[in-house]
């Protein structure tokens, strides 16, 4: 009666890193794909920081004048650049909340596939489209006057720096969407993590001015740093600081960003593993 | 030889509610399995757990031998699973998603998309190949669903409530689908709330109720438990009912039940059209307000009236 006794088109091979990056591979496609046939993600994750940086740019920084006399707009691009990283938090969170409650989920894990692939592909392709974010926003600052004055190489360390930061973002996302699974309460939780850390940081407004204690809080913000990282990077002004984050924001920056990463990615796949549709 | 699957005190909670209190499953390889229960008794969870997505908190399952907790990678590459809601991707066109899953089960490219191909013809679903799926009927993308559960030819393949919410049409081609893949030697195991798909489909059935299997054995078995088809004949007043119970019930062995509103009395039918004739011809004298008379096949109620004593609405609370 039975003609299978095991399946002939699945190897038997042991699962080995070739299959990992494989299955990668595969899925990164898909999401490719995804990018490729929503135009209005795209269109988010352009038009949106465009007009942070108009908006920010061009109207506050004609009002609003930096200590020294520098230029408030070129100040701000920084933390345009990295408060859109942020904003990967909540849209990979509704990704994996999505997947999750159609049962994809389920499907790739009832398939004999490497378990991280899922997340690894997610959190990879939206380099994708935080590439583009970039692109878009620094040529629109460019236009209206902001300046790179560091050298390429530096800028190019800060896009790259920006893109890591971004995909620690995205797996910290992906671990909410694991674990909050609703949409209106992943908006609210990740509107939860991002305001604060956007506004108690130096992204928007020069900690001089602050509280001794509060100053102390914002400089030791991750945003902080990495927005303080990108100035330098960039060779924008930034107003010295002399807290230790401070004055080594580059490698706090990467050492805050690859901590963010460590913790967040084996518990986004800790939670994929054992994750089911309800 | 070792059967298919095999599960033995599968118990599963989640906080105060035991979604499984000790579940047993047999079944040898090439049967047709049907899980039959209402919303709640713990098929879905029983599924999870023998396709390795939930670890039960006691009791062990082995699928094509394996231990489904150990080494739910080899449990992986043997089966297929088709959940209740379709669950392919809606951005993706029907081709892709199945080559996609076809590559990640490691079948490689080539044969990934020869079978992608291969399903997409004998699916029906050529025309729509290239559409995404968000523009599929409901019917299409569980045909979609089941055609990439079996990209890989699943030794054992897992349905859970594979037509629900199906038009007639759909669940038939669909139940010629599964049907194919039993005639390939696959083992399959398919939950249902429908007594008339898990006759129409299983060899074998278990009645699953409140997390525990109350019931086991073929259709025919159960259904002898159940009884066979029933007359039922509506009145419009209260006053006909007694004359109609006293009717029918000199026309059968069993004595007649009348409904919760009292106004419809059912015997068992024994002589099929024969009987029907009679019970028709006796009513006409009566001259009752009969509003509905016909025939019914045993229901899911029916049958979890004959094992429990309640009927299976979902919300009804286990004894």
């Amino acid at each position: 009666m039975t003609t299978i006794t095991s399946t002939p088109l699945v190897p038997v091979a042991p699962p080995a890193l070739a299959g990992a990056a494989s299955d990668t591979a595969a899925l990164f496609a898909r999401h490719v794909r995804h990018i490729a046939r929503t135009p209005e993600k795209l269109l988010g994750v352009t038009l949106m920081p465009v007009a942070y940086v108009v908006i920010f740019g061009v109207l506050f920084g004609a009002a609003i004048a930096l200590p020294g006399g520098s230029s408030y707009g070129e100040y701000l691009m920084a933390g345009i650049f990295t408060q859109t990283m942020l904003s990967t938090v909540s849209s990979t969170a509704l990704g994996v909340a999505d997947d999750l409650g159609n049962g994809l989920v389920d499907r790739f894990r009832s398939l004999p596939m490497s378990q991280g692939a899922v997340l690894l592909a997610r959190t990879a392709s939206n380099l994708v489209l935080s590439l583009v974010s970039i692109t878009v926003m620094a040529l629109v600052g460019l236009l209206i006057g902001w300046r790179v004055s560091a050298g390429a190489a530096a800028a190019l360390g800060a896009v790259g720096l920006l893109l890591l930061f971004g995909f620690a973002m995205s797996w910290l996302g992906a671990l909410i969407g694991l674990v909050v699974r609703g949409a209106e309460a992943i908006s609210a939780v990740a509107f939860l993590i991002v305001m604060p850390l956007t506004f108690l940081s130096n992204a928007f407004i020069p900690l001089n001015g602050l509280p001794a204690w509060l100053r102390a809080v914002c400089e030791w913000n991750p945003i902080s740093s990495v927005v303080a990282a990108c100035r330098e990077l960039f060779g924008n002004p930034a107003p010295a600081g002399d807290s230790f984050p401070a004055a080594h924001p580059i490698p706090m920056a990467v050492a805050l960003t690859l901590a963010v990463l460590l913790v967040t990615a084996p518990l986004a796949v800790r939670a994929y593993r054992s994750a089911v549709a309800r | 030889m070792e059967p298919a699957i095999r599960a033995e005190g599968l118990y599963k909670r989640y906080g105060d509610h035991e979604a499984l209190r000790g579940v047993d499953v047999t079944v040898p390889a090439g049967e047709v399995f049907g899980v039959l229960g209402p919303n709640g008794a713990g098929k879905t969870t029983t599924v999870r757990i023998l396709s390795t997505l939930l670890v039960p908190d006691g009791g062990q399952a082995f699928v094509s031998g394996h231990d489904v907790v150990r080494d739910p990678r080899a449990v992986r590459r043997a089966i297929g699973l088709a959940g209740q809601y379709a669950a392919v991707d809606e951005k993706l066109t029907g081709r892709e998603n199945l080559r996609l899953i076809g590559t990640l089960y490691r079948m490689g490219r080539r044969t990934a998309k020869a079978r992608a191909d291969e399903l997409l013809e004998r699916f029906s679903l050529r025309d729509a190949a290239n559409r995404v799926v968000k523009t599929y009927s409901g019917g299409m993308r569980r045909r979609l669903d089941l055609a990439v559960s079996i990209i890989a030819e699943p030794a054992v393949m897992f349905l859970d409530e594979p037509t629900t919410g199906l038009d007639l049409t759909s669940r038939l081609a669909l139940w010629e689908m599964i049907r194919e893949q039993v005639a390939r030697g696959a083992t399959v195991l398919l939950t249902t709330q429908y007594l008339e798909e898990a006759d129409q489909l299983a060899d074998r059935i278990a009645v699953i109720d409140g997390g525990r299997v109350i019931a086991e054995g073929t259709p025919d078995e159960l259904k002898a438990k159940v009884g066979g088809e029933q007359l039922e004949v509506t009145v419009a007043h209260h006053r006909d009912v007694p004359a109609v119970t006293a009717l029918l019930g000199r026309l059968v062995v069993a004595p007649p039940t009348t409904s919760a509103d009292g106004l419809t009395v059912s015997v068992p039918l024994h002589d099929g059209f024969g009987g029907v004739a009679d019970a028709a011809a006796a009513l006409r004298p009566l001259g009752a307000a009969v509003t509905d008379f016909g025939t019914r096949r045993p229901s899911l109620d029916d049958v979890f009236l004959a094992l429990t004593g309640t009927t299976a609405t979902p919300e009804r609370t286990t004894p």
